[in-house]
C-alpha cells in the first residue's frame, strides 16, 4: 500500500506548480489552467485522507469541488471569449483597463 | 412646627442680581445696572434683618432649613441646606449690611469706569458666595462659598486687568489661597472618614462621643492643623498672607468689602465654627494663638513703614486678623467674632475712606503726595479720624471693646500673647495715626490740574479730573458716616458680656461661666483696659509728634535703624524669599524638567517618532500596493507559506 505521505508529497508538488504557473504565466487560459492544477491537488489530498481515514466526507468534498470547477469554469471561459473578442489578447497585463 | 424663614432667598437674592448685571448689564444704563445691583443686595440685607427679627422667637437653635439634595452616596449625604444660630446671624448682619453700604459707595466710586456693570455682577456674585459660606449647614456647601469667594476675590483684584500688577495680583492671591484650600480640603476628607459627614450638627455631636485617648487627640490635632491651613489662606495669616497686600490692585470698594470686611474674615468665621474640632485638639489651638499672635505684630511692623494708603491698611487687617486668631487662638471664639464685627465696620469704613480720599486727590495712592486733606474733604477725615480713633482702641470706640476683650482672654491664656497683643496694639496706634495726620495734616503735597489725566492713568484708580483736592459725592459720604456711627456704637453691645451671651449657644456655657469669677479679677481687668488705652494714646501721641509737630524726625530714625528699617520697608523680603523659595523652583523645574524634559523630549518625541516611523514603514510598504494582481497573489502565497512553516516548525497536530 502507498503510504498517506506520497498522495500527500504529490499533493503538494501539484498545488505548488499550480500556484507557480498562476503567479509567472501572462496567458489567461494558462493561468485558467494552473488554477484547476491547485484545486486538483488540494481533491488529492482529499481523497487521500479519506481513504486513510476510511470517512466518507473528503470523497463528498471533492464531488463539490469539481462541480464548483466545473461551474467556475464555464463561467470563466464563457468570459475569457468575451474579453477576446473586444481586446484581442488573452496577455493579462493588457487587460488592465481598471488600472490607474 | 418650626417656622420657614427661607434662608436660601438671602443668598439667592444676589446671585439673581449677578446674572441679571452679567447678562444684561452690558446694555443697560448705569443707573439701571446700580438700581439691580443695590435692589437685590438690598433685598437681601432686609432680609436678614427680618430673619433676625424672628430670631428670638425660634424654637430651635440652630435653626437648620433644608433646600436640596446634592450628594447622596452610600451613608454620606450632603444637601444644601442652611444653619442659623447666633454665629451665623451676626456674620449674615455684617456681611448684608456692610456689603451694601459697599454697595451704594461703589455706585458713585465706579461711575466712571467703563467695567461697570462687570464690577456690580462681580460685586453681587461676591455677595452670594459669602452669604453661602456663612449660612452653609455642612462643611461641603460652606467650601462652595469659600472656594466662590476666591473666584470672586480673584475676578475683583484682577478688575482692571489691563494693568499687568492687577492681573498678576489676581492670579497670586487665587495660588496663595489654594494651598490653604488644599489644607481644608484634607481636613474634609479626614472628617468624612471618621465621622462619615460633613454636617455640623452630626460632625459636632460625633466629636464629643470620641473614646478619649492619643489616637482621638492626635485625630482632632491634624483636622485642627489643616483647616487652619485653610484658614491662613483665606483669612491671610502668616505663612501665606503675602496676597493680600498685593490684593489692593482691585478697586478700593473691593478692598473694603472683601479684603478687609468680610472675605477675609472667613477664616476666622471658619474656626470658630469649627471650635468643637478645636476646643479638643489644644496643641491645634496654640498653634491657631501663636500664628495670630506673630501675625499681628509682623504685619503691624510693617504696617509702620508703608506709604501707599491702601498697604497700610492691608497690613493692618492682616494684623487684626491676627488678633482674631489669636482670640479664637486662647479659647476666646466670641471675642474673635466681635472683633470680626468691629473690625467690619471700622475697616470698611478706613477703606471707604481710603477710598474717597484716592478719589479725591485723582488717584494718587502714596501718602507721601497728600498731606493737608482735612480743609479739603472735612467728611471723610472726620469718618476716617472716628475709624482711626476706633482701631486704635480708645475708648469708647468699637474697637476698644472688642480688642480688650481679646486681650483680657489672651492674658488669661498666657500674658506672653496680651504682651504681644498689647505691644501691636500700640504699633497699630502708631501706623493708622501716622495715617491720618499724614493723610489730613500738614501741607498739600499733591500735583494739581492738569496731571489728573495722567496720574489717573498712571494708577488705574477712580479719579475725575478736577484740579483742587474735592469731597466725594453723597452717595459715598453716606456710607461713610453709617459706619461711623457703627465705628462709634458698634462695640457698645459688647458691654456686660452681652455680646458673649447672645453667643453662647454657640460655643456653650464654659466661657461665659466665667463672668461668675469676674468679680475677682475685676480689678486686673480694668488695669489692663487702662493700659491699652494708654499704649494707644502713646502711638497716637508718637505719630503726632513725628509727623505733625517735627515731620523730619522720621527721616533721620529711619536712617538710624538702617538695614533693619530697610528690612521693613520691603516688607521683610518674605516675597523674594518665597521667589526663592518656592516660585522660582517650580518655574525653574516646570520650564526645564516638566515642558524642556517630559513634555518636549518625552511627549512631543514619542509622538513625533511614533509618526516618522509610521511613514517610514509605510514609505516602504506602499510598494506592495502595485496594483498588480499577480503579486498580491504572490504575496498570498508567501504568506501562506510562511504559515505553514511556522506551524510545521511548532508541530501542530503531532
Amino acid at each position: 500500500m502507498v503510504p498517506l505521505s506520497y498522495y500527500l508529497v504529490l499533493s503538494g508538488i501539484l498545488f505548488a506548480c499550480g500556484v507557480t504557473g498562476f503567479l509567472i504565466k501572462r496567458n489567461i487560459i494558462t493561468i485558467f489552467m494552473s488554477i484547476e492544477l491547485m484545486l486538483n491537488g488540494v481533491n488529492l489530498s482529499f481523497v487521500a485522507f479519506a481513504a486513510h481515514w476510511h470517512a466518507l466526507a473528503g470523497q463528498v468534498f471533492v464531488f463539490f469541488v469539481m462541480v464548483v470547477a466545473a461551474a467556475e469554469a464555464a463561467v470563466g471561459l464563457a468570459i475569457i471569449i468575451a474579453v477576446y473578442r473586444t481586446r484581442e489578447t488573452l496577455n493579462v497585463d493588457q487587460v488592465n483597463l481598471l488600472k490607474l | 412646627m418650626t417656622p420657614n424663614l427661607n434662608l436660601w432667598l438671602i443668598p439667592i437674592l444676589p446671585l439673581a442680581g449677578a446674572a441679571i448685571n452679567g447678562f444684561f448689564g452690558k446694555k443697560s444704563s448705569r443707573t439701571a445696572v446700580s438700581t439691580i445691583a443695590l435692589v437685590f443686595c438690598g433685598a437681601a440685607f432686609f432680609w436678614a434683618l427680618s430673619v433676625a427679627w424672628r430670631f428670638s422667637s425660634l424654637p430651635e437653635i440652630p435653626h437648620q432649613e433644608y433646600l436640596a439634595h446634592w450628594i447622596r452616596s452610600g451613608s454620606f449625604t450632603a444637601d444644601f441646606a442652611f444653619y442659623l444660630d447666633p454665629l451665623s446671624l451676626v456674620m449674615l448682619l455684617v456681611v448684608t449690611g456692610v456689603g451694601f453700604l459697599i454697595h451704594i459707595y461703589s455706585v458713585g466710586y465706579m461711575w466712571d469706569d467703563p467695567g461697570y456693570y462687570r464690577f456690580f455682577s462681580y460685586l453681587n456674585l461676591f455677595m452670594f458666595f459669602m452669604l453661602t459660606l456663612v449660612l452653609a449647614n455642612n462643611y461641603l456647601v460652606m467650601f462652595i462659598g469659600w472656594e466662590g469667594v476666591g473666584l470672586a476675590s480673584y475676578l475683583l483684584i484682577g478688575f482692571w486687568f489691563t494693568k499687568d500688577s492687577a492681573a498678576s495680583a489676581g492670579k497670586k492671591a487665587f495660588i496663595v489661597n489654594r494651598i490653604g484650600d488644599f489644607g481644608f480640603l484634607i481636613g474634609l476628607f479626614l472628617l468624612i472618614k471618621h465621622f462619615g459627614s460633613l454636617n455640623f450638627t452630626q460632625v459636632f455631636e460625633g466629636v464629643p462621643r470620641l473614646t478619649p485617648g492619643a489616637g482621638t487627640e492626635t485625630l482632632l490635632t491634624t483636622v485642627g492643623i489643616l483647616l487652619m491651613i485653610g484658614a491662613c489662606g483665606k483669612s491671610a495669616q502668616i505663612p501665606l498672607y503675602v496676597w493680600l497686600p498685593d490684593a489692593m490692585e482691585g478697586p478700593t470698594p473691593v478692598s473694603a468689602l472683601i479684603h478687609a470686611a468680610t472675605m477675609v474674615t472667613a477664616g476666622v468665621y471658619m474656626v470658630a465654627r469649627s471650635h468643637v474640632i478645636f476646643e479638643r485638639a489644644p496643641i491645634a489651638l496654640t498653634v491657631v494663638a501663636i500664628i495670630g499672635t506673630l501675625t499681628a505684630l509682623f504685619a503691624a511692623t510693617i504696617g509702620i513703614t508703608q506709604t501707599d494708603i491702601k498697604k497700610v491698611l492691608a497690613y493692618s487687617t492682616v494684623s487684626q486678623l491676627g488678633y482674631m486668631f489669636m482670640a479664637c487662638g486662647v479659647g476666646a471664639f466670641s471675642a474673635g467674632i466681635f472683633h470680626l464685627m468691629t473690625h467690619a465696620f471700622f475697616k470698611g469704613l478706613l477703606f471707604l475712606g481710603a477710598g474717597s480720599v484716592i478719589h479725591a486727590v485723582g488717584g494718587e495712592q502714596d501718602m507721601r503726595k497728600m498731606g493737608g486733606l482735612k480743609s479739603y474733604i472735612p467728611v471723610t477725615a472726620a469718618t476716617m479720624g472716628i475709624a482711626t480713633l476706633a482701631i486704635a482702641g480708645i475708648w469708647p470706640f468699637a474697637g476698644f471693646f472688642s480688642k480688650d476683650e481679646i486681650l483680657w482672654k489672651a492674658y488669661q491664656a498666657n500674658w506672653v500673647y496680651w504682651l504681644i497683643g498689647l505691644i501691636t496694639a500700640f504699633i497699630t496706634s502708631f501706623y493708622m495715626f501716622r495715617l491720618l495726620f499724614m493723610t489730613f495734616w500738614g501741607d498739600y503735597h499733591g500735583i494739581q490740574v492738569d496731571a489728573h489725566g495722567r496720574v489717573h492713568a498712571a494708577h488705574g484708580d477712580n479719579g475725575h479730573g478736577h484740579g483742587e483736592p474735592h469731597e466725594s459725592p453723597m452717595v459715598m459720604l453716606v456710607p461713610l458716616m453709617i459706619l461711623a456711627v457703627l465705628s462709634l456704637v458698634g462695640g457698645w453691645v459688647g458691654i456686660g458680656n452681652r455680646f458673649e451671651h447672645f453667643l453662647a449657644p454657640v460655643f456653650g456655657s464654659g466661657e461665659v461661666a466665667e463672668a461668675g469669677k469676674e468679680a475677682a479679677t475685676n480689678f486686673t481687668e480694668y488695669l489692663l483696659m487702662g493700659v491699652s488705652v494708654l499704649v494707644a494714646a502713646l502711638g497716637a501721641i508718637l505719630a503726632w509728634v513725628l509727623y505733625v509737630s517735627k515731620p523730619y524726625l522720621p527721616q533721620k530714625i529711619a536712617d538710624g535703624f538702617g538695614s533693619f528699617y530697610g528690612a521693613v520697608l520691603n516688607k521683610y523680603y518674605v516675597d523674594e524669599l518665597y521667589a526663592a523659595l518656592f516660585v522660582k523652583p517650580l518655574v525653574d523645574g516646570s520650564t526645564r524638567i516638566l515642558w524642556q524634559g517630559v513634555d518636549r523630549k518625552v511627549i512631543d518625541d514619542s509622538i513625533n517618532d511614533a509618526a516618522d516611523g509610521a511613514r517610514h514603514v509605510s514609505d516602504n510598504v506602499r510598494h506592495m500596493q502595485s496594483g498588480n494582481l499577480r503579486s498580491y497573489a504572490g504575496w498570498i502565497a508567501a504568506g501562506s507559506a510562511v504559515v505553514i512553516a511556522y506551524m510545521i516548525w511548532l508541530g501542530v497536530g503531532r
